[in-house]
């Protein structure tokens, strides 16, 4: 069974295709790293995975069906560039809100229990506007974690993520990767994302330059993806 | 193709013209209690017509530019919706010249001209909020979804001005509505060549629009590089 | 650093099944949301309130109305009022989710786009009807009208045009929250649209206000307010997705 499943996907802006005729196939349990340059394509890709863009062409299958569909946005969880927080509500009001939004039961329950786990259950209270850079990270991880996403969409998650704040992210991706759930994260720092990945994906000028398992190569000498098959090949 | 079709539609559409003219000027007699300005409805009342018959069509692109998300729809869509606009002006125009004659001012808060001044504004509305989006797709998407809200508002709006002016005292536009078949029958015969002008209008409008998608396509694939 | 706390393994997730109770539910728990964040700062409202007292005041200077023509004149006032007071309301409304990409987080959230969009026209309907209620009483002093006397009819009244002014707003809202020149293009393009309601609402508003009893044509008009209501409300959910979706 695959997580993912593209089939000649394009996206367009006007006439220009940022997204080329895109097959790609992710088994349940992988964690992809998705490589490439600025405007290659990585945030367009994942903004058409987690439902937020429509492709112009071609079949998306997320966890078995269309993206916008809400049973299959209900098991997604998604991390972009913004932390995605309102800083009128306080930390807890937040996470109960989309606790709720994402259909749980136990929304306040739940909430409580991420704040903790994240290590804010002393500013669980507070409006999120007082929060230091590094807390408003470590909320916003809690956000995309708390209802145990079955597929993880991070658009480059450790840019800027303090020290505390990636620790916690590192941890998080382990104990998902633990139980099999499947994560796609793009990013600048190679290493870093080869040594947790399955598989590594690189996109040139929006096109599936290289689909495949990682490779121990990959591993001793990153930048062999991007000579191999970047735009110089 | 394209040539052809707009060549052709603008030949038909000068040689019906001239016809009309002729018959509009020296065939038909000069209506009873208006004179010879009446003849201005000749082009008044299917300019009318020919920009609710663009705004429809604009709508209708706009539902299938939603659904099936190709901008080759949103460019009929601009296209039409831009002629109509330029129709709904000389419509409104007309009106002014002929009220201005017949009344002694140029505007009057009369039902339909008034309506059709809101329906020019809000469409006039659709080309600004064109113009304020970078995006191609975006736009598209912003704009169908405002021509369709556009396009159920305008019978409403027609409607409720109606109501609102009957309570109000209105200026006889022409007593019963009882007009001669020669003139009835002209309206229509006129009818057709701004129809064919506002063809022509809209292919060359659709054109401009593809050759702008391919440049702007171009600019950001040299930017991409 | 980070304790190992009991998430899935140890806990089931509960998730409440799709329908329309969880339709509901999503649709007030967005309500919710931006009326607690907006009472917090009050920003939009105090904007938008001390917006209305100003007209309602350069209105008094302006033409000096005696009480026969404020009779004349109260509904077109306190439509103009709301019409353009509530425009910094609805502005905001979509604007709140700009900073730190808040409507990306609800757009690929399980809430269906209606219900999202639903939520959101909801919030502005209840900031709308607190303001224009203000309004009315600021205005039923500065003019010395009666507007209590038939209170539940303007009430009724005032809330049907609001939904309108709600609905259309909320929907241009988010279609115009990603443009440069927002603030300017909102009121441009909801004001004509909006035509045939501040028609009927001025109609009808007028004499009530004055603490009147409205004409016989009445009835049209609030069948005119209604019908509006109904058919844009219908198309606006039909359009939530498109709008909120690129």
């Amino acid at each position: 069974m695959n997580a993912i499943e593209l089939e000649d996907v394009w996206k367009f802006y006007g006439d220009f295709p940022a997204l080329r005729k895109l097959d790609l196939a992710v088994p349940e349990g992988a964690c992809l790293a998705l490589l490439g340059r600025n405007g290659a394509g990585k945030t367009t890709l994942l903004r058409v995975l987690a439902g937020l863009m429509r492709a112009g062409r071609g079949s998306v299958r997320v966890l078995g069906a269309d993206p916008r569909n809400p049973e299959v946005r209900a098991r997604l969880g998604v991390l972009g560039h913004g932390v995605a927080l309102y800083d009128d509500l306080s930390a807890f009001e937040n996470l109960a809100l989309f606790a709720r939004l994402y259909g749980l039961e136990d929304a306040s329950r739940r909430a409580r229990q991420w704040l903790e786990k994240v290590g804010l259950g002393a500013s669980a209270g507070s409006l999120v506007r007082e929060f230091s850079r590094g807390m408003r990270q470590r909320l916003a991880i809690a956000r995309a974690f708390l209802h145990d996403p079955e597929l993880l969409l991070l658009d480059e998650p450790f840019t800027a993520l303090d020290d505390r704040a990636a620790d916690t992210l590192q941890e998080l991706l382990r104990e998902a990767l633990a139980r099999r759930r499947t994560i796609v994260l793009s990013t600048h720092h190679l290493k870093e994302a080869l040594e947790r990945a399955t598989h590594a994906a690189l996109l040139v000028h929006g096109r599936l330059a290289f689909f495949g398992e990682r490779s121990r190569r990959m591993l001793e000498d990153p930048g062999w993806l991007y000579r191999e098959f970047g735009e110089a090949a | 193709m394209r040539v052809k079709l707009i060549v052709g539609c603008c030949i038909a559409a000068a040689v019906l013209l001239a016809r009309n003219l002729y018959v509009m000027l020296l065939e038909l007699p000069d209506e009873v209690a208006q004179g010879p300005i009446f003849r201005i409805i000749f082009f008044h009342v299917p300019a009318a017509w020919t920009a609710f018959a663009g705004f429809v069509a604009a709508a209708v692109a706009s539902a299938l530019y939603l659904v099936r998300r190709d901008l080759r729809y949103d460019a009929f869509a601009v296209a039409v919706t831009e002629v109509g606009l330029a129709f709904a002006a000389a419509n409104l125009v007309t009106g002014m010249i002929w009220a201005r004659i017949i009344w002694g001012i140029w505007w009057t808060w009369d039902a339909r001209l008034t309506s059709m001044l809101v329906c020019w504004l809000l469409y006039a509305g659709y080309l600004m909020l064109r113009h304020a989006v970078e995006e191609p797709g975006q736009r598209a998407r912003i704009a169908a979804v405002f021509s369709l809200l556009a396009c159920v508002d305008v019978p409403i709006v027609f409607f409720s001005i109606r109501w609102w002016r009957t309570q109000h005292p209105q200026p006889v536009v022409w007593g019963g509505g009882s007009m001669d078949p020669a003139y009835w029958s002209m309206l229509f015969l006129n009818w057709i060549p701004l129809l064919l002008l506002g063809l022509a209008m809209a292919a060359i409008r659709i054109g401009q629009e593809r050759r702008q998608r391919e440049l702007e396509a171009l600019r950001r694939l040299a930017y991409s590089l | 650093m980070t304790a190992p706390v009991q998430t899935g393994t140890g806990t089931r997730l509960r998730r409440a099944a799709a329908g329309p109770a969880s339709f509901l539910r999503a649709t007030l728990a967005i309500a919710a949301k931006d009326l607690r964040s907006e009472f917090r700062t009050k920003e939009a409202l105090n904007a938008s309130l001390a917006f209305s007292v100003v007209i309602l005041l350069l209105f008094s200077f302006a033409f000096d109305p005696t009480v026969e023509q404020t009779r004349a004149l109260a509904g077109g006032l306190l439509w103009l009022v709301f019409a353009f007071a509530g425009a910094l309301i609805l502005n905001r409304s979509f604007a709140r989710e700009l900073p730190n990409d808040c409507l990306d987080a609800l757009v690929a959230s399980p809430v269906p786009a209606p219900a999202l969009y639903l939520g959101k026209t909801l919030g502005n309907w209840v900031l709308l009807m607190l303001v224009e209620l203000a309004s009315l009483a600021v205005f039923g002093i500065f003019y010395n009208a009666a507007w209590t006397r038939r209170l539940g009819a303007l009430v009724g009244v005032v809330a049907l045009g609001t939904w309108a002014l709600s609905v259309v707003g909320t929907l241009f809202s988010a279609l115009t929250v990603n443009l440069r020149l927002r603030e300017l293009m909102l009121p441009l393009l909801v004001y004509p649209v909006l035509i045939p309601v501040l028609l009927g609402a001025i109609q009808l508003s007028g004499p009530l206000a004055m603490g009147e009893p409205l004409a016989e044509e009445a009835g049209a008009w609030l069948r005119l307010l209604v019908g509006f209501d109904v058919i844009f409300t219908a198309l606006a959910l039909a359009l939530s997705e498109s709008a909120l979706v690129g």
